[in-house]
């Protein structure tokens, strides 16, 4: 008797969870379209869009400088190696642009910022939430979405494309100095790196970046407003988010790359 | 077991008007069914035990919850189905008192008070600061503008939020807990200023409170809530007469926890 009971309720359990994720999906959705709405509202919040902008994409700036400029010279260390192997060694420039401008550069920045930024969005309208100060935007006759999410959501889907494009040639800087000390010269690996990236792999990879950066906002607001449980369902939702983000980026990198690549 | 809170003036239109209004959070029933009118100008205060679901009324007052069941007439309107950006327009006629004040952290303690006035006037910076100060000036906290919320105490983050709500002047305020955390004498001027914009303004206000003596101050009418219901309502001078035999036990501190905690799951905030 037990068995099928056990069986019921573990269907009835998945239901639930899926009635649940569904249900998460369409509230989110519902936010996504409250925000494009209220980007074209009467009085757009153009100083805390700008504040909002200055703390997104130019503080992020140094550990995206960081993150590329190492990896652009893993990369090229990797690449000399790996590449003499078959007397391809001169393609380091090639292989290490490629790399770096259609997938490393817009990927790790997202991710970058998916830690700092979505985490960070999260924690603070979180708080907010959990404190009433989202309910008071609200009994104040103010729009949260237009206040809150529309600022974050606009200053980091434009600050992720800059910060890609730093990344970009922070990462081929870091590949030229290592493939200097390898034998190479900085000309050549120019050339090469610039005789092999086309315009459309620079597009290809910065186009990618205007999604993941909406993507990485609108999760962080979304988890950041339905926050509940006091600082302990802020801690949790601050992880989530940025887990569900980070995720969210590599998915949508892989179906995105492979849009760009069916033209 | 509940009935409707009628007033001296409940010949006219409500300002707000609520009619079997029901509540649940998972299985917890806060509220079971709430008939409540609130006449214009009148001071309703409504009593209760921790986690008996105060706060949780007051904000389906203004909609920031929406009910289970039952009506919601805010101004002789059906607001019961309103969607958010139907709420706005009608959320500028109301101020709030959050029981925990509720103050943007990342704000000053001008720009909270500002706030209101910046999202519904268009003023100049000197209108606006000059209608900050009085509403500081009024709630006895003047000259702390430039202070981050941070630097206050509770019962100054209290009193700023209380300016805060009266900064638009509005025709109804909602007070959840006003005197929590102050001394007596801030208290007393909290009750003091509700009086004052009910006598001088006309504004209707609704209290959610412990204090008795708030209660005893400012009141037109006193409501009890427990078991998710008003048990109780009437006068303050229906309590000399012996006519709210609860609502004055409550005030004489007799009344237990246990009535009071709203139902089967536990309580809630308020």
């Amino acid at each position: 008797m037990s068995a099928p009971l056990s069986l019921g309720q573990g269907l009835v359990g998945v239901g639930d969870r899926m009635l649940w994720t569904l249900e998460q999906v369409g509230s989110f959705a519902q936010l996504g379209v409250r925000t494009a709405r209220a980007l074209f509202a009467r009085r757009f919040p153009l100083r805390s869009a700008l504040q909002q902008f200055e703390s997104i994409a130019v503080r992020s700036l140094s550990i995206i400088a960081v993150t590329a400029l190492f990896t652009g010279m893993v990369l090229a260390l990797q690449a000399v190696v790996s590449l003499s192997r078959f007397g391809a060694k001169p393609y380091t420039g090639s292989f290490v642009g490629l790399a770096i401008v259609l997938e490393l550069g817009p990927v790790l920045t997202a991710l970058m910022v998916s830690g700092r930024v979505g985490a960070g969005i999260t924690a603070e309208l979180g708080s907010m939430a959990v404190t009433e100060q989202i309910d008071a935007v609200r009994a104040m006759g103010a729009d949260p979405v237009q206040k809150l999410v529309v600022p974050r959501v606009l200053a980091c889907t434009l600050g992720l494309p800059l910060l890609t494009i730093v990344a970009d040639v922070l990462g081929v800087f870091g590949g030229m100095l290592i493939s200097a000390q390898s034998g190479i010269s900085p000309d050549f690996y120019l050339s090469t790196v610039l005789s092999t990236v086309t315009l459309a792999d620079f597009l290809q990879g910065f186009g990618k970046t205007f999604v993941f950066g909406w993507l990485i906002a609108t999760i962080g607001c979304y988890m950041g407003l339905n926050t509940t449980g006091g600082t302990v369902g802020v801690g949790r939702a601050t992880t989530r988010a940025v887990v569900i983000a980070s995720i969210a980026v590599f998915i949508s990198n892989f179906f995105l790359s492979k849009l760009f690549l069916m033209r | 077991m509940s009935e409707t809170i009628t007033t001296s003036h409940a010949a006219e239109a409500p300002v707000l008007e609520l009619a079997g209004l029901e509540r649940s959070f998972g299985s917890n029933r806060v509220l079971r069914s709430i008939d409540l009118r609130v006449e214009r100008g009148e001071v309703v205060t409504i009593l209760g035990g921790s986690g008996s679901g105060k706060s949780v009324l007051l904000k389906h007052l203004i909609g920031l919850l929406e009910a289970d069941a039952g009506t919601l007439r805010f101004d002789g309107r059906d607001a019961t189905h309103l969607r958010e950006a139907d709420w706005i327009g009608l959320r500028k006629q109301v101020g709030y008192v959050f029981q925990g004040s509720a103050l943007f952290d990342s704000l000053s303690v001008y720009e909270n008070v500002a706030y209101p006035l910046r999202e519904h006037e268009r003023w100049t910076e000197a209108q606006i600061g000059g209608r900050v100060a009085a509403c500081l000036e009024a709630v006895g906290l003047p000259g702390v503008e430039s202070l981050e919320p941070a630097a206050l105490s509770g019962g100054m983050r209290k009193r700023v939020a209380v300016a805060r709500a009266i900064a638009l002047e509005p025709g109804t305020i909602l007070y959840d807990e006003p005197t929590t955390g102050l001394d007596p004498a801030n208290s007393r001027r909290i009750g003091a200023l509700i009086r004052e914009l009910q006598e001088r303004l006309c504004v209707t206000s609704v209290v959610v409170t412990h204090d008795v003596q708030l209660c005893r101050d400012v009141s037109d009418w006193i409501a009890l809530l427990a078991r998710g219901v008003l048990i109780e309502q009437g006068a303050p001078a229906d309590l000399a007469g012996g006519r709210l035999p609860e609502i004055a036990e409550f005030l004489n501190g007799a009344a237990g926890e246990a009535p009071d905690a709203g139902g089967e799951g536990g309580g809630v905030e308020g």
